[in-house]
């Protein structure tokens, strides 16, 4: 079943037109997601390689039956374009894009939440990739094979070297999902977990965070109470140095959270295996996964 | 993006948030005049970019000329747990009656603006906070609604302010959320909220931080970068449009990607080394950010070895490889590279590195490979380096 993404996919990407959305738009493509339509405003009529493109999502949605949308256009028009495509009815918008301001990503946020039915991922994010089925993103897919573990991250790079070293012990992945390493971003590591937990192609979890937030101790509660599946954790920045000081509020919001030591020792705590490295981490789940069959 | 005292109080100027009178200086002559302009008793205050400045003598009331002087030589140039003080702010004297604490910050798990408010303001707010959790009163806001005249009542209220001050404190708080808001802040903090002898309130200090990604929407307070109080090496990364913190190692670590960079610094020190830097390259770093990241990581001269890092997903490995080609080329590299490269345009990039064939460079097959090999190859971390 994977998550997310699949065969029923159908993307818009919003800046199909632009360098990056190109190149990724059809490599998105070449790896067999349907990719039927791009979207930039003044562009409409024209194509990529086959590709049309509209000036609005609505018209794209409207034409194209897309249900998914890939942001790839820059910062300072980005959450605009979440909007639009939530607004054009778009259940699933995947962006991309990195720097958005803070505050643009507060509205944006609140006014999906109150629509409910719509999902967000990212945005600085790498997207989603369903092994053999679907990529939205700038993931690099052919590292990837089909299996049975979820993986989900805060950070791209780091998902891939992760994932790389899972797939060097002969196993694959469900779905990767990184989820995007700004203070706001649509979905959180406990909605893909929960996601996971009931998908039944997902037989573990691996779940990549780092420094900053509380995201990683929250899950952490989360999987204690409502996860049966297996979950390994890795946390980066043990040794990474201090990050900027929020002044005493951040210090009353966040007391000891935050450190790579609390969020290991919380998830730890709660049964969830820390590998100290991408390599062990993958040495976890291997033995959990070997051990099983 | 933190600003100064000074820097925060302009912001809060603009926006009709009551301050003290004050004027910058940045030279004991200058305090001087700027005293004996705003007339005795004043404040003169350090400027730097870290709480506890009264604690460690950086704030001292000054009755006259020669006060003013005696505090301005002795706080300029004085160092604030690890920062140099610059510049001062002075200031008219305020006369103290009540010290409250006000703030409006992200709360990114609840993912709303969150505002608070406390009757116990002054120094260790965060013990005071520990102690006593209901000291402090919280109230979230919706960001499509802003906030209203009936939040800033209800917080100061439920905290106990004064009655006669309820409302000035309340128009505050709004006042403050509208820095917040229109300023694209991430925190705006008042650390005392005074209440003067004659019932006035007014910002005594303020501490606000500015979110960098929104800087475009406001090029007035792209002026407050303050490039004296940077490392050289993080002010030349940032001219270069690099993430870069200097650390006191010998490795250095140049890698895509926030994660997998700090990630790299686990796994180095894990291996036994002491990484020098931390350097992402960013998303999509071309050649030309490549040979300006490993200029800025060799201008640290405590690096003996250099760890290439890069997973490629939007970034390409054969634009990192090319960059890499070209930075020796340009520049004077004597230390040993290891080269991990995976990802987009891995074998591209790999083949750029073999016909390079660069005296040096050491291609590692994993990133464990490579964070192992460098630390071999940086060796220990020479004495003189530490200190």
């Amino acid at each position: 079943m994977s998550i997310l993404v699949g065969e029923h996919t159908k993307l818009v990407v919003s800046g199909l037109t632009g360098r990056e959305g190109s190149f990724h738009g059809l490599n998105n493509r070449r790896y067999g997601t349907q990719v039927v339509a791009g979207v930039t405003p003044g562009k409409g009529g024209s194509d990529v390689e086959g590709i049309p493109v509209f000036d609005t999502v609505h018209e794209a949605v409207a034409e194209t039956g897309a249900n998914t949308s890939m942001i790839f256009v820059p910062p300072r028009f980005a959450a605009d374009a979440i909007l639009e495509a939530a607004d054009a009815g778009v259940e699933l918008c995947i962006c991309i894009t990195e720097g958005i301001p803070v505050h643009d990503m507060l509205r944006v946020y609140t006014q999906l939440k109150r629509d409910g039915r719509k999902r967000l991922i990212g945005p600085n994010c790498p997207g989603v990739l369903s092994p053999g089925k679907a990529n939205v993103g700038i993931i690099p897919a052919h590292f990837f094979k089909p299996g049975s573990v979820g993986l989900v991250s805060r950070s791209g790079t780091l998902t891939y070297q992760i994932g790389n070293e899972i797939a060097q012990r002969g196993l694959g992945n469900s779905t990767i999902v990184g989820i995007g390493g700004d203070p706001i971003v649509g979905s959180s590591f406990i909605d893909i977990v929960q996601m996971f937990e009931e998908d039944p192609e997902t037989e573990l979890i691996v779940l990549v965070g780092e420094i900053g937030g509380d995201e990683e101790e929250r899950t952490a509660d989360f999987i204690a109470e409502n996860v049966s599946k297996p979950v390994v954790g890795y946390i980066a920045g043990f040794t990474a140095p201090p990050g900027k000081t929020m002044g005493h509020a951040g210090a009353i919001i966040s007391g000891s959270k935050g450190t790579a030591q609390a969020k290991a020792e919380a998830l730890e705590a709660r049964g969830v295996r820390v590998g100290r490295n991408p390599t062990e981490v993958a040495e976890i789940v291997a033995e959990i996964l070997g051990a099983r069959v | 993006m933190d600003l100064l005292e000074y820097q925060g109080k302009q912001l809060f100027r603009k926006h009709g948030v009551p301050v003290p009178e004050g004027r910058h200086a940045d030279s004991v002559d200058a305090a001087v005049a700027a005293a004996d302009e705003l007339g005795y008793p004043v404040v003169v205050k350090a400027q730097v970019k870290i709480g506890g400045r009264g604690k460690a003598g950086g704030i001292k009331l000054a009755r006259n000329r020669d006060e003013a002087r005696a505090h301005a030589e002795a706080i300029l140039g004085m160092d604030i747990r690890g920062f140099t003080v610059h510049e001062l702010w002075i200031e008219r004297a305020s006369e103290i009656e009540e010290e409250y604490y006000a703030a409006v910050l992200l709360d990114r798990s609840a993912k709303r603006p969150l505002v608070m408010l406390s009757r116990m303001g002054g120094m260790d707010v965060e013990e005071i906070a520990a102690r006593d959790p209901q000291a402090i009163v919280r109230l979230h806001i919706d960001p499509l609604l802003g906030f209203q005249d009936f939040h800033g009542r209800r917080l100061a209220f439920e905290a106990g302010i004064a009655r006669d001050v309820v409302r000035p404190v309340g128009a505050i708080l709004g006042k403050l959320y509208e820095v917040f808001i229109r300023e694209d802040a991430t925190l705006v903090e008042v650390n005392p909220l005074l209440v003067t002898k004659s019932r006035e309130v007014v910002a005594l200090d303020a501490k606000v931080t500015l979110d960098d990604n929104a800087l475009w929407r406001h090029p007035d307070s792209a002026e407050f970068r303050d490039v004296s109080a940077e490392d050289p090496q993080e002010r030349m990364a940032k001219e270069r449009g690099l993430q870069y913190v200097k650390l006191d190692g010998n490795v250095g670590i140049l890698g895509n990607g926030a994660g997998l960079v700090m990630s790299t610094l686990d796994v180095v020190a894990q291996a036994g080394g002491k990484p020098a830097n931390f350097c992402d390259a960013g998303g999509g770093a071309k050649a030309d950010e490549i040979v300006a990241a490993v200029e800025v990581i060799l201008s640290d001269p405590k690096v003996t070895a250099l760890l290439f890092n890069i997973f490629g997903g939007i970034t390409r490995c054969d634009e990192v490889a090319r960059g890499l080609v070209e930075a020796f080329e340009r520049l004077d590299i004597s230390v040993p590279v290891v080269v991990r490269l995976d990802g987009t345009n891995d074998e591209e990039g790999r083949r750029i590195l073999a016909e390079a064939n660069l005296e040096g460079v050491h291609v590692a097959k994993t990133m464990l490979d490579a964070a192992r090999r460098v630390v071999e190859l940086a060796g220990p971390v020479p004495q003189e380096a530490r200190a």
